[in-house]
């Protein structure tokens, strides 16, 4: 059984940080359609078309029949463990810090034989299920987990370096006071935070579910407004090493079009918030998130952005404001790019309509911000990196692979 | 598997002598060049050839890159009429003594240097290991860096639960294989092992303790194929070659490995050698764990599938034993020289067979059984290979 989680001491400042180190990153362009299952929690490996026949390790064509027309879909992760070990030695640094480590074989009811990290709670011999996970090189890797959950397997050592849990962790929401923020930090809480720095943007506003809120004794308040440097800067530099999970929660959504307005005022607003907020979030806590990435059990590891599925098309309804979402987007990939040196997760959110203020006139079906927060909660604990949330977005996502031509022109009319 | 349809030729008139070894180093500042130069060189010294007599050659390497066998024909300034490069590690001494003999044979090269050798610097195992294949890249290295012990790790486990070999049946193996070993000057280990030592030896990968671990060294061996009329002329004594074997990827549906190709081929083997396993004087297996040992014993027909921790528990396996095997001490006690280890059985064998093996000579040895076994690409070894030699006159 799995030994629950100890909540992590205060830091000895005398000591030494532990430096990020990453596990092996390298691999070969097929493989890299496993890292995309990864990325969203599914499990999936190459089908032959043709025979039918599941392959792994991947390949260029069926080991089988030699065919090139090899789909990834969704496999039966089921599987049976043959044999195990428990390494105590390792040639890679970052496994060397972390022994020891037990893999094993697992011959898959789908056919191969995969070498997958074995959890703490499989019994040899035994069935397993077979989970895709990102490492902390964000690059995919089985894990063989046991055919039921066992009590706190999410917290086994191996596990923690495959996800985000915010178990024990301190969460920074930027802005803590939007319907969308103050769900976050609740769901933050409820997932075992030790503690949620709630950005407050406006401290002439009293918002009563706001101050309910900062009177939970795990919550601290911060003075924080993305679009204000010396803002972000002064933050960081008084929280910036305590910071494990940032939620950049901080938006601004208005309504119109481009040819509608005589001045680029909503625009560069939008830009202001969503683009250059995140961004100036990124210099002032991305450096000490990555100076902190292997800080023990409970170090820096996720870095969220909420956007919307509009990141991925233009509602010309709100142009200017899918505009940003885009370039939001676009920033997240840099941000990962420049994260994942440390293993410091980036995790995008992209939700339909949400029902807040802003979207009083978007019919329905809405989601309620809460399931949108538990929707995060949730991917940061499986490990994710690209979470669809709702219907709608799913829709959008689904249509879009279909004929994206076709959504150009249907949201636009 | 029966045996091929077609009747193979036999290796009538091709022999292989000269076992050379370049004395091993733990860690080497050379580079594989200078090791498979060494080594050459001391081929044509020794067996008394000038330089450019020595028509063919066949490399094998891990450390040699970003050159092949043909930069290094250039590096040895060497002008060869037939030219190999074998990756195939622990099968490489096996692979290209039949690639050889069949050169010979047909006359497209007269006298043929089969070598291998490379160097160890502190960090090329990890390198080696860091990039050995796609699938180990791609879904082995990932996961705990463990490398070969990982992967051996597996198959032992799965092995002793399935047929109830227990430590002491690999130790007994290990401390014959280091008695032996006190006995070849060339062995990196030069101390006594017990079996309890063997058994109180640290953990490394579960169920593989430090002494079933091979160490890793810089080193090459050697050997020369030729007709055995310009053996003769050059007064080498020669082992001719009887029967060889090789397989690749065998048996890919096992879902795990418990069983090498020689089980394919090894009726193949014994036919065409006209021999059995019972003529078989001595053994030298490719050792790099001992689990492998015991595949091989079972494959190649000393025992049946499942039962070598009988057959160990019923032999002694050192120099004076009644199953005499890695009468060099194998890899495990006289280092892993990349893959000159694949070599290493068959040089030996040859020392046996010419009378060339010192203080570990078996005496009155007539035929040997030399097996190799190469290149864990994902989830077990892919490359097999056996060869029977015997010995030929002595000039």
């Amino acid at each position: 059984m799995t030994e629950p989680l100890v909540k992590p001491k205060k830091k000895n400042p005398v000591e030494r940080t532990r430096l990020a180190t990453r596990p092996p990153a390298a691999r070969s362009r097929s493989a890299l359609g496993l890292t995309r299952a990864a990325a969203e929690g599914r499990f999936e490996m190459q089908v032959c078309a043709e025979c039918g026949a599941v392959q792994y390790p991947p390949r260029e064509v069926c080991g089988r029949c030699l065919s090139e027309r090899l789909a990834w879909k969704p496999v039966d992760d089921r599987g049976e463990l043959l044999a195990t070990t428990t390494l105590r030695h390792s040639n890679d640094p970052y496994f060397r810090e972390r022994l020891p480590w037990r893999v094993g074989s697992v011959k898959m009811a789908a056919g191969p034989v995969v070498v997958a990290h074995v959890h703490e709670d499989c019994t040899a011999n035994g069935a397993v299920r077979l989970a895709l996970k990102l490492d902390r090189s964000g690059q995919a890797v089985i894990h063989a987990l046991p055919a039921k959950n066992t009590p706190n397997m999410n917290e086994a050592p191996q596990m923690r370096e495959s996800t985000c849990d915010p178990k024990f962790r301190r969460v920074l929401v930027s802005d803590g006071k939007s319907a969308m923020g103050l769900a976050v930090a609740e769901a933050m809480l409820d997932a075992g935070a030790a503690t949620v720095f709630v950005g407050d943007p406006t401290i002439w506003k009293r918002v009563a579910a706001f101050d309910r809120l900062a009177a939970d004794p795990r919550v601290q308040v911060v003075e924080l407004d993305v679009t204000d440097t010396d803002s972000v800067k002064r933050l960081a530099a008084s929280i910036g090493g305590k910071v494990e999970i940032l939620v950049n929660t901080a938006a601004y959504l208005r309504d119109g079009g481009i040819l509608g307005r005589k001045d680029v005022i909503l625009a560069r607003d939008a830009m202001d918030v969503n683009v250059l907020g995140p961004m100036r979030l990124a210099q002032a806590f991305g450096p000490g998130m990555c100076f902190r990435a292997a800080d023990g059990t409970h170090g820096a590891v996720a870095w969220v952005n909420v956007l919307s599925i509009h990141a991925l098309v233009a509602l010309p309804g709100r142009g200017a404001w899918s505009a940003s979402m885009a370039a939001a987007l676009s920033a997240a990939q840099t941000l990962r790019a420049e994260l994942r040196g440390a293993g410091v997760q980036v995790v995008n959110v992209f939700p339909g309509p949400i029902d807040e203020e802003w979207e009083q006139l978007t019919p329905p079906p809405k989601l309620a911000p809460a399931t949108v927060a538990k929707a995060i909660v949730q991917g940061l604990q499986d490990g994710r990196e690209d979470i669809y949330v709702g219907d709608i977005a799913e829709e959008i996502r689904e249509r879009l692979r279909h004929n994206h031509k076709a959504v150009e022109r249907e949201l636009g009319q | 598997m029966s045996a091929p349809a077609r009747p193979r030729r036999g290796y009538d008139g091709v022999v292989a002598t000269m076992p050379v070894t370049v004395p091993y180093a733990r860690y080497s500042t050379r580079s594989a060049h200078w090791w498979l130069g060494r080594a050459l060189g001391a081929l044509i010294a020794g067996a008394g050839l000038a330089k450019d007599e020595v028509d063919g050659v066949c490399v094998s390497s891990f450390t040699l890159g970003p050159d092949t066998a043909v930069g290094l024909m250039q590096h040895l300034g060497m002008s060869p009429r037939w030219l190999d490069h074998i990756p195939m590690g622990g099968a490489s001494g096996v692979v290209a003594l039949r690639r050889a003999a069949r050169a010979v044979q047909a006359g497209d090269a007269e006298v043929i240097a089969c070598i291998a050798g490379d160097t160890n610097q502190v960090d090329s195992f990890r390198n080696t290991v860091s990039q050995f294949s796609r699938f180990a890249q791609d879904a082995v290295y990932p996961y705990g860096a463990g490398g070969p012990n990982a992967s051996f790790a597996l198959l032992t486990d799965y092995y002793m639960k399935r047929f109830g070999a227990t430590r002491e049946d690999f130790g007994k193996l290990c401390v014959a294989q280091r008695d032996n070993a006190l006995a070849n000057p060339h062995a990196l280990m030069k101390k006594p092992l017990t079996l309890q030592q063997y058994l109180d030896a640290r953990p490394i990968t579960d169920p593989i303790h430090l002494f079933d671990c091979v160490m890793p060294c810089a080193g090459a061996e050697a050997y020369l194929v030729m007709t055995e009329a310009r053996a003769r002329a050059l007064k080498l004594p020669f082992a001719r070659i009887r029967s060889t074997i090789e397989r690749h990827n065998a048996f890919p549906d096992d879902p795990i490995q418990f069983r090498g190709g020689w089980a394919m081929d090894k009726d193949a083997l014994y036919e065409h050698a006209g021999a059995a396993p019972a003529d078989i004087d001595f053994v030298e297996t490719y050792d790099d764990y001992p689990v492998i040992n015991m595949m091989q014993f079972e494959d190649l027909g000393f025992c049946a599938k499942g039962e070598a921790p009988a057959f160990v528990r019923a032999h002694r396996f050192n120099l004076a034993g009644d199953f005499p095997f890695n009468t060099s001490g194998g890899q495990l006690s006289v280092g892993q020289a990349g893959a000159a280890g694949g070599y290493l059985g068959t040089v030996q064998a040859l020392r046996q067979l010419t009378g060339g093996a010192g203080a570990t000579q078996l005496h009155g040895a007539r035929l040997g059984l030399v097996s190799g076994f190469g290149m864990i690409n994902y989830d077990r070894g892919l490359c097999s290979g056996a060869a029977i030699l015997e010995r030929g006159a002595t000039p």
